[in-house]
């Protein structure tokens, strides 16, 4: 691959020289996936996985599924009941939308900015 | 890029879109694409609208001609959809363009978002019929009593109209998201591909479409890897190749069995399991797949390089080119930016002896194979007075940075080139920014 601009040491190495050039011995890559790895600790090991494609899929996804939806709009009719704790700062729910609530995504009436 | 025939020198030709520099979301350049003859240049952009610039060449016998691309035609293609079943927001972001062959008057062109390919027809109507015998010039109807005489009606000249009709709707075959289409050389059938399913219509049939590569496991846990691009082989009908995220390649062959989901190449670099890092599965995906004009070789742009692979040889390719190997030690950064999941395309010139990709800064690059040369230039407003020779941009890597460099933490990692495309037979470049299309072309032409 074409990753090797930095040289590999052999494991021939003894542990305190390995620290000492620890900097020049690890590729950039490693380097970068340390400094991840540091600034997020839950980070699971496998970041090409399922996560990372599944969420690709879901692009667009607005609602978990009808559910989801129907609890959303059951909370909208019960919003005259009294109100939960205000210290309780869960808007999730609330945020959710109906079709009446999403804005109408009309196409755009302007014409594109290259034709003019 | 200094040459045996000469030196390339890129000059400006013409830029396209707003100077501003607030940029609506729907001017975003989604796409580019050259006809088969170059004469006709389409770009698709996040709004679903369509822009087709065409070539009036002045004078090319002169050594410094100057092809100037004009707006043609433009159209709304797509627009925005909720499909309230799936609860699912459909963006009318244009995809992908792809140009049929032009067999009549008319031209043809697929234009595809996530969920729905169209067949635009893109026509000329440059008479109009006057004389009718029921009807007055302007529309009222005569009183039959009236007429007492025949005429025939004449077709007179009239401004030339340029007319875009959806020919064609191709919808709900995708439950993913395409993110290619591709004419098949047998100009009849074009296949459509999504993260997971490969479909192939025929172009004049809408209502069936055949599933022929299907990569979705029975559980969903289980998916490691998807469909990222896919392309029809120029010449071979029957051939196919498709990219996946994990940096491997297949060729099918459809005569081998309706469904193609046992390839007949896997196209796959063996990786150094010590290299191995977080990142290396995400810059090894491929965003981009290519044949050569000549069928012989393909190019896949990853996100650090661009690979030549050899159809006949699927064990490495036979060459790589080096985009922004810089960004190697910037890797964390542009996780967290998301710019690593950047999705850059590349194009080959019309003889297949250069390749063209884009990168960050607005900057993009060409590979001259044969020479063993490559250059980086940049698409900005400061560099486009009329025929001005662009000139070379080098990002300084190490310390000290030399007068002109730049340093890799100055590139706008905002500015990105993900689209290019280069003429089929001449060296003209479209290149595109965020909502600005430049068309650059080599001084001695």
């Amino acid at each position: 691959m074409s990753g090797d601009n930095e040289e590999t040491q052999t494991a021939e190495e003894t542990s305190v020289e390995e620290t000492e050039v620890q900097d020049k011995v690890i590729s950039p890559e490693k380097a970068e996936e340390a400094k991840l790895k540091a600034r997020y600790p839950n980070l699971g090991n496998k970041p090409g996985g399922s996560d990372l494609l599944r969420k690709r899929l879901q692009k667009g996804q607005k609602y978990f599924d009808s559910g989801d939806y129907n609890m959303a709009k059951a909370k909208i009719k019960n919003k005259q009941l009294p109100a939960a704790a205000p210290e309780k700062t869960e808007i999730t729910g609330d945020h959710i939308p109906t079709p009446q609530d999403l804005p109408q995504r009309k196409p755009s009436l302007v014409a594109s900015k290259l034709a003019g | 890029m200094a040459g045996p025939g000469g030196d390339m020198q890129w000059c400006f030709s013409q830029v396209k879109g707003a100077i501003d520099d607030d940029v609506a979301e729907a001017d975003i350049i989604s796409t580019v694409e050259f006809n088969h003859t170059g004469e006709l240049l389409a770009t698709g952009d996040k709004g679903g609208r369509v822009v087709i610039f065409q070539q009036e060449i002045e004078n090319k016998n002169q050594p410094q001609f100057r092809s100037e691309y004009n707006v043609y035609s433009t159209f709304q293609s797509h627009e925005p959809e909720f499909d309230y079943l799936k609860s699912l927001e459909i963006e009318e972001k244009i995809n992908k363009i792809r140009w049929l062959p032009q067999k009549n008057a008319a031209q043809f062109l697929l234009s595809t978002n996530d969920k729905t390919i169209k067949l635009w027809k893109i026509s000329e109507r440059d008479k109009r019929p006057e004389g009718y015998n029921l009807k007055e010039d302007d529309g009222r109807y005569k009183d039959p009593n009236s007429i007492t005489s025949l005429q025939v009606p004449v077709l007179i000249p009239m401004d030339l109209m340029v007319e875009a009709s959806p020919r064609r709707v191709f919808a709900n075959a995708h439950t993913y998201h395409i993110n290619s289409v591709s004419v098949n050389s047998d100009n009849e059938t074009y296949l459509s591909a999504d993260d997971l399913r490969i479909n192939l219509w025929h172009l004049e049939i809408t209502d069936r479409s055949f599933n022929i590569v299907d990569i979705k496991p029975a559980n969903m846990e289980e998916l490691t890897e998807v469909i990222t691009a896919a392309e029809f082989h120029p010449h071979q009908c029957n051939t196919f190749v498709y990219s996946s995220s994990k940096g491997t390649i297949r060729l099918c062959d459809m005569r081998a069995s309706a469904l193609c989901d046992k390839h007949s190449k896997l196209f796959e670099e063996p990786e150094n399991p010590s290299n191995r890092s977080f990142f290396s599965e995400i810059i090894s995906s491929i965003s981009d797949v290519k044949f050569s004009h000549n069928g012989r070789y393909m190019m896949t742009r990853d996100y650090l390089s661009v690979k030549i692979w050899d159809l006949n040889m699927e064990n490495r390719p036979v060459e790589t080119y080096q985009v922004h190997e810089y960004l190697r030690s910037k890797l964390c950064s542009l996780y967290e930016n998301d710019c690593i999941f950047d999705k850059f395309e590349c194009c080959w010139n019309g003889n297949d002896s250069v390749v063209m990709t884009g990168s960050y800064n607005n900057f993009f690059r060409m590979f001259d194979r044969g020479h063993r040369r490559d250059i980086t230039l940049e698409a900005s407003r400061e560099n486009s007075k009329p025929m001005q020779v662009l000139k070379p941009r080098k990002v300084c890597t190490g310390g000290k940075r030399k007068k002109d460099e730049i340093s890799v933490d100055s590139l706008d990692f905002n500015k990105k080139i993900l689209h290019t495309a280069w003429h089929p037979q001449d060296n003209i470049i479209a290149v595109a920014t965020t909502n600005n299309l430049y068309i650059f072309q080599d001084k001695v032409n």
